[in-house]
């Protein structure tokens, strides 16, 4: 992109629309998920053609695209070619991508709700379902955790409330006081100590990160809890995992968006990039909330 | 100022002293952001899946003419009911609006472009790779999906090897809709002009936003639900199994949560379109602006809690049974408030009967016939009897082709002397028209019939006695067919620019800020904000709530 850096007092005038150029990089990355998606069709299906291939190339052409775009887009907010308006769309844009995010996990919380309160109860002979009980399962109980009737996978046992996921709960509450504290100090203009919570948020995320994948370690190898452990599994590690990565994604934008910070952007009065991410990560806190009370305690 | 000496920096502030047009190439479609490039490739995409969408009803309705056996294997058969729907729905229906959409959103509030271009070319362009994945199953070991478009386990799990590809085209429709939802509501919250408050809008622009927000509300459903399947066919989970503690019915309820609002993002941009054309050819403001907009709202809302009236025979408790009976009638109301308010734009309207306006017409008229038919089924007893019959399918043709699909091409003859600068070919528009409204009768009506007696869909063979029914469905389905290349060759010579020119207000009756630019529209539109004439604004209002804000 241009290396010349205009001074970032220039804007275009915020009466006028601003529109961005012609740009290939939806199609290239439109090209490199369906690379992507080949590969994994190959690793399900196992092909013969050498599936890491697709999977790799595929991955790296869309990462790299995706950094050329965000980094577009940063160097034309650092241009000063967004006004007003343009600052708005994004807020707008950003807020309703969370918004579809929530009712995606929404599906998967609703697939919890819905084992718990319908199909474990009813497999065990609630309501009119007592005859079907009778014939098919007739010592299931309607207990949780359930790994269904015939019980798959074998007995295992579930992670503890109180344990590591309490330590995560902690750790992802305390990295929402970090982050907001990291905006007080943009906002003041204190950029050494933006940088430092922000550091200080990323080795939340991170130190959260490596707490879950010792959970699952521990989950696979000492609770005989997986994925193929009936309903009770499969919830428990779709729930959490797509929340974990999602906070796999939130880390990389914090990091981005410190590393941004550590390059002298942003401004104290407008760092729409900054609170994106910070929205964002709010997001993931709420659910792992949500994954907290719904998955590990009750 | 700040010197900028690379012009494409010039370029982006849409400064107009160096006003070059598009790219040439194939590169200029690759790369366009512009929302006119991008609304033209959603309607070309959108025109080509109903060509192959159409094909496979015709190999549907072709080997329904006699019962047994003629002309394919029964497997074959539900690949074809299956993705006809998928290609007719997510890739005919959905991109024809969000094509009209991108074409008509910006022009309406006076904005330039929708608010985040680059976006909207993502969400273009994963269309062709997703339909690519998705039809490229029917060539792989054990074909295409076969289980229906709802997808029910625990029948597609038996899908071929093709299977990962149906669900990962899902994804990347669902991202898709997405994007070009979000593009939808930030365009239409945050672009429009000085002066053109929410409810002085078009309605077009008001039923589009609700559609948007239907579909950022559902479509991460739908993923969630297929992510589920894939992940039971592939990584032994049993979110669908009873034996894991799962059940089959989960999944139908989390798909008919997206599924329901589903119908109405199909329905709602033709409300707007057809709250557009009607009071144009009226001469006459539209009738309960305000209302309408509630109505809308109140769909949108409704929508949401009616989805099991496409489960009442699976097995549920009385008190669903009766819940989802009862708000689906529910949506009666506001779908009522609807039809009333178009008839009563007609009244007393000096009236003329052009294409669009006829589009516009019979789809008053025959989308009513599909809502009676859907409060038929809505009585949960009386459904018991017709789900899963032809009654069914005639129910969602009614409401989807003279319904959805009229509306897209009532829209594409009322803008094309806008967007092209030249006149179609009335003759043939009309001639057009009446082909479509008589045999698309020909073809759907008699399903209501063979569906009370009992017909079953999704299934190749049928008892002698329907075959009557279904030779008259076949013959007009095929004319029908063959009739909508009147149309295609009545646009082509549009974009060809053969015909009478246009003028800028196209339309006698016709207002809003569209209209106020020349036909053909320029590449940019509006770079600057316009300045909204109050006759242009009063005219899409009647003299309701909305203008009480309006006094000086
Ligand atoms: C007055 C409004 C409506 C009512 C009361 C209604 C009611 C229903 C009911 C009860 C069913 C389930 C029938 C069964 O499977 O036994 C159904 C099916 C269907 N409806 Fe409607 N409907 C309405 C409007 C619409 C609209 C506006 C659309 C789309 C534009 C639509 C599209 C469909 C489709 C696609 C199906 C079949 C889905 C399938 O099983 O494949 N409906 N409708
Ligand atoms: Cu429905």
């Amino acid at each position: 992109m241009s290396s010349h850096a205009a001074p970032a007092a220039a804007g275009s005038p915020p009466s006028r629309y601003f529109v961005p150029d012609p740009s290939v990089w939806p199609f290239i990355l439109t090209a490199g998920l369906f690379t992507v998606i080949v590969g994994v069709w190959g690793f399900l299906e196992h092909k013969q053609f050498p599936i890491a291939l697709p999977i790799y190339a595929g991955a790296a052409v869309s990462i790299y695209i995706i950094f050329r775009w965000l980094r577009g887009v940063s160097l034309e907010s650092e241009h000063g070619k967004y006004n007003l308006q343009v600052d708005g769309t994004y807020r707008m844009a950003m807020a309703w991508f969370i918004f579809s995010e929530v009712m995606f996990f929404g599906a998967f919380f609703g697939a919890l709700w819905y084992a718990r309160e319908m199909s474990i109860p009813w497999l065990s002979g609630e309501g009119t379902k007592m005859a079907t009980h009778l014939a098919l399962w007739p010592g299931f109980e309607n207990i949780w955790p359930n790994n269904g009737p015939m019980e798959l996978n074998g007995h295992f046992e579930t992670v503890g409330a109180w344990g590591l996921p309490f330590v995560n709960t902690l750790l992802l509450l305390t990295s929402g006081v970090t982050i907001t504290m990291a905006h007080h100090a943009l906002k003041e203009n204190h950029r050494l100590s933006t940088i430092l919570w922000m550091w200080a948020t990323v080795g939340l995320g991170v130190a959260f990160l490596i707490c879950q994948a010792y959970e699952y370690h521990h989950a696979y190898e000492g609770l005989n809890l997986k994925l193929a452990s009936g309903i009770y599994g499969s919830t428990f590690f779709m729930l959490t995992g797509f929340h974990g990565m999602h906070v796999t994604l939130g880390t990389i934008m914090l990091i981005i968006i410190t590393c941004r910070l550590m390059a002298g952007h942003f401004k104290p009065d407008s760092h729409f990039g900054f609170e994106g991410v910070a929205w964002y990560w709010h997001f993931v806190d709420v659910v792992w909330i949500g994954l907290f009370v719904f998955v590990y305690v009750l | 100022m700040a010197s900028h000496d690379h012009a494409h920096d010039d370029h982006a502030h849409g400064h107009d002293d160096h006003h070059h047009g598009p790219e040439k190439g194939i590169m200029r479609w690759i790369k366009t952001t512009n929302h006119k490039d991008l609304g033209t490739l959603y309607l070309i995409f959108s025109f080509t899946m109903f060509f192959i969408g159409g094909l496979m009803s015709l190999v549907i309705r072709a080997e329904l003419w006699h019962p047994g056996l003629q002309f394919v294997d029964p497997e074959f058969f539900n690949q074809m009911t299956t993705l006809h729907a998928l290609v007719m729905i997510f890739g005919g229906v959905m991109p024809g609006f969000t094509g009209l959409a991108n074409w008509m959103v910006p022009m309406m509030v006076g904005a330039s472009d929708m608010a985040l271009p680059r976006v909207n070319n993502w969400g273009f362009w994963i269309l062709p790779f997703a339909f690519t994945l998705l039809l490229s199953t029917l060539f792989m070991p054990g074909g295409g999906p076969a289980g229906g478009w709802t997808m029910y386990p625990p029948l597609v799990l038996q899908t071929g090897e093709g299977f990962p590809f149906l669900i990962f085209a899902i994804h990347l429709m669902g991202i898709s809709s997405i994007t070009g939802a979000i593009n939808v509501v930030v365009t239409v919250l945050n672009l429009r002009a000085p002066g053109m408050t929410l409810l002085k809008m078009p309605l077009f622009c008001w039923t589009w936003l609700i559609t948007a927000y239907l579909l950022i509300a559902t479509m991460p459903v739908l993923a969630g639900a297929v992510t589920m399947l894939l992940t039971d066919k592939y990584f032994a989970t049993s979110f669908f199994t009873a034996s894991g503690g799962g059940d089959p019915v989960m999944f139908q309820h989390i798909f008919w949560f997206f599924g329901h609002p589903e119908v109405y993002i199909l329905i709602l941009p033709a409300f707007g379109v057809v709250s557009t054309i009607i009071p144009t050819f009226a001469r006459k403001t539209l009738f309960g602006y305000d209302s309408m907009v509630y109505a809308t709202a109140s769909i949108a809302f409704l929508s949401f809690i009616v989805w099991a009236h496409h489960m009442f025979t699976v097995g549920m408790p009385l008190a669903g049974e009766l819940f989802f009976m009862f708000s689906t009638m529910l949506i009666a109301v506001p779908t009522g408030v609807k039809v009333f308010n178009w008839i009563a734009t007609m009244w007393r309207g000096s009236m003329t009967f052009e294409t669009p306006m006829l589009f516009a017409i019979a789809f008053v008229f025959l989308f009513s016939i599909g809502g009676f038919s859907g409060l038929m089924l809505a009585i949960a007893p009386v459904d018991f009897q017709y789900h899963d019959t032809y009654f069914v399918v005639a129910h969602f043709h009614y409401v989807l082709v003279p319904g959805a699909v009229f509306s897209i091409i009532a829209a594409v003859y009322y803008w094309i002397p806008k967007w092209t600068g030249v006149m179609y070919n009335e003759f043939w528009g009309k001639v057009h028209f009446w082909l479509s409204a008589i045999f698309i009768n020909v073809t759907f009506f008699p399903q209501h019939f063979s569906g009370l007696a009992g017909m079953q869909r999704r299934v190749p063979d049928y008892a002698v006695q329907f075959v009557d029914f279904n030779m008259i469905s076949t013959i007009g389905a095929f004319v029908f067919f063959i009739a909508q290349f009147i149309f295609i060759f009545n646009m082509i010579a549009c974009m060809a620019r053969k015909g009478q020119k246009a003028s800028d207000r196209v339309w006698e009756g016709a207002h809003g800020l569209e209209w106020t630019v020349p036909s053909p529209a320029p590449y940019h539109t509006f770079e600057d904000p316009p300045r909204i004439g109050d006759a242009e604004l009063a005219a899409v209002h009647d003299s309701g709530a909305g203008y009480s804000d309006h006094k000086h």
